[in-house]
């Protein structure tokens, strides 16, 4: 049996798309392959190490999880939305001032999941950020210097 | 291995009865909500069903309604709903506490309740504060509706009381009095982004010497410990009614040894969390 692509609409970073595929196919590969918007990464394939987090219809989740059928209609961000006419998003700033990114492979989705919290809870706690990050690993850093990036965004 | 895109059909029909329909056809149709098991199993060229109808959208499946008695939870919340309701924080503690115990906030932001629940994994984090709410689940189907006590609904390893075009509607909750004790404990590998080891809910009320006591982790299916109940039951709470809790516990539950820890572990750390438990109440 072999089903045929569909073409599905939706938002990314403001502007209409509609993209011509098979339904299951996730959001992950539809963002990255078709619409080359390479920021959100694939750590794991499997929801566990939020490398591929995007926000979509304001709450963050794993796009490697998201057929694209179910996100049909949606309002989708990524990364590549925060930096507004050449200037960085105040986190982006803190990650590079506070050494938050080293290999960078997690900093998409350490940043998605952070300006996530911050929309929510715009002056976290330690513990409130670390709640809010625990969905997203980092093999560099160990973690103390993001924690900081987005301290020092949440104190200003 | 990934998956073969080409072979796999999600439809997402605007009306639950066009859902029901299409899992009543005998065509192959199968549930998705959240997504954050069933693409685990995609991603892993393991999904078995290659149909899926979306349910996570349909009104009926969505809300959490609260009376005087009870609160109802759709199948298709979300854990962060679930986390962020004031009312089932203030009654059923347990569950927003296991919400929060599920994956990290963007699997929370995805993963449904009745997800939780059809998944049937034992160590699901939700499935022991159900057991100990003793809750009530309302399944729908195109032929009309049924409830059944959620202590029934799992009968074996990823077996359940669920018929293959049912969907699970509803999660039914009787509010417990206000002097209930309320207890949950996750222990895994980290303090975030693990499968448990062991699991316990509890409930406790001395002066009417009610328990209510479920674990994740130590069964084929989460299980509520009714012969522990039952001895705590009978006689007044002291230091040596704890030791024999203890004992009949360990025989009352069969904790395997897998990937995770060991029989032994999950039976001694089992036996642990019942007593932190207990001597809160002494």
């Amino acid at each position: 049996m072999s089903v045929a692509k569909r073409k599905f609409s939706f938002t990314v970073n403001g502007e209409g798309k509609t993209i011509e595929t098979y339904p299951m196919r996730r959001l992950l590969d539809v963002l990255r392959e078709d619409l080359r918007l390479t920021g959100t990464k694939e750590g794991c394939g499997e929801g566990e190490c939020g490398a591929c987090s995007v926000i979509v219809n304001d709450r963050l989740v794993n796009s490697c999880l998201l057929p694209v059928a179910q996100a049909a209609g949606a309002r989708i961000c990524t990364v590549e939305d925060l930096a507004q006419s050449g200037e960085l998003h105040p986190l982006q700033k803190a990650f590079i001032e506070c050494g938050g990114a080293q290999c960078g492979i997690c900093t998409p989705g350490m940043i998605m999941a952070s300006v996530s919290l911050l929309s929510r809870c715009p002056h976290p706690t330690r513990e409130q950020i670390s709640d809010a990050l625990a969905g997203n690993l980092c093999r560099c850093t160990g973690y103390s210097r993001i924690i900081e990036s987005v301290e020092k965004v949440s104190r200003s | 291995m990934r998956s073969y895109l080409p072979e796999f059909d999600l439809v997402t029909p605007p009306t639950m009865p066009q859902a029901l329909g299409l899992l009543a056809s005998g065509e192959g149709w199968r549930p998705i909500a959240g997504g954050t098991d069933l693409m685990v199993l995609m991603n892993a060229g393991k999904l078995d069903h290659s149909r899926l109808v979306a349910v996570d959208r349909f009104p009926e499946l969505r809300g959490i309604a609260e009376t005087e008695s009870h609160i109802s939870i759709g199948a298709a919340t979300t854990f962060t709903e679930i986390r962020e309701h004031a009312a089932l924080r203030e009654h059923f503690p347990l569950l927003p506490q296991a919400a929060s115990w599920s994956g990290g906030v963007a699997n929370q932001n995805r993963g449904t309740l009745g997800g939780n629940i059809a998944n049937a994994s034992p160590a699901a984090d939700s499935l022991p504060a159900l057991l100990v709410y003793e809750a009530e689940l309302l399944l729908v189907s195109v032929s009309g509706s049924r409830t059944i006590p959620y202590r029934n609904f799992h009968t074996g390893y990823k077996q359940m009381a669920l018929n293959a075009d049912e969907l699970i509607a509803q999660i039914h909750l009787l509010k417990p009095s206000g002097r209930t004790v309320h207890h949950g404990r996750k222990v895994g590998t980290r303090k975030a982004q693990a499968i448990s080891k062991v699991c316990i809910a509890a409930t406790g009320n001395t002066g009417e010497r009610r328990f209510r006591l479920a674990f994740g982790s130590v069964a084929p299916i989460p299980l509520r410990c009714v012969r522990t109940e039952e001895l705590l039951t009978n006689d007044k709470l002291t230091s040596a009614l704890i030791r024999e809790a203890e004992r009949v516990l360990s025989s009352e539950i069969s904790p395997i040894t897998d990937i995770r820890s060991t029989s032994g572990y999950r039976t001694t750390v089992a036996c642990n969390l019942l007593r932190e438990f207990l001597e809160l109440l002494l």
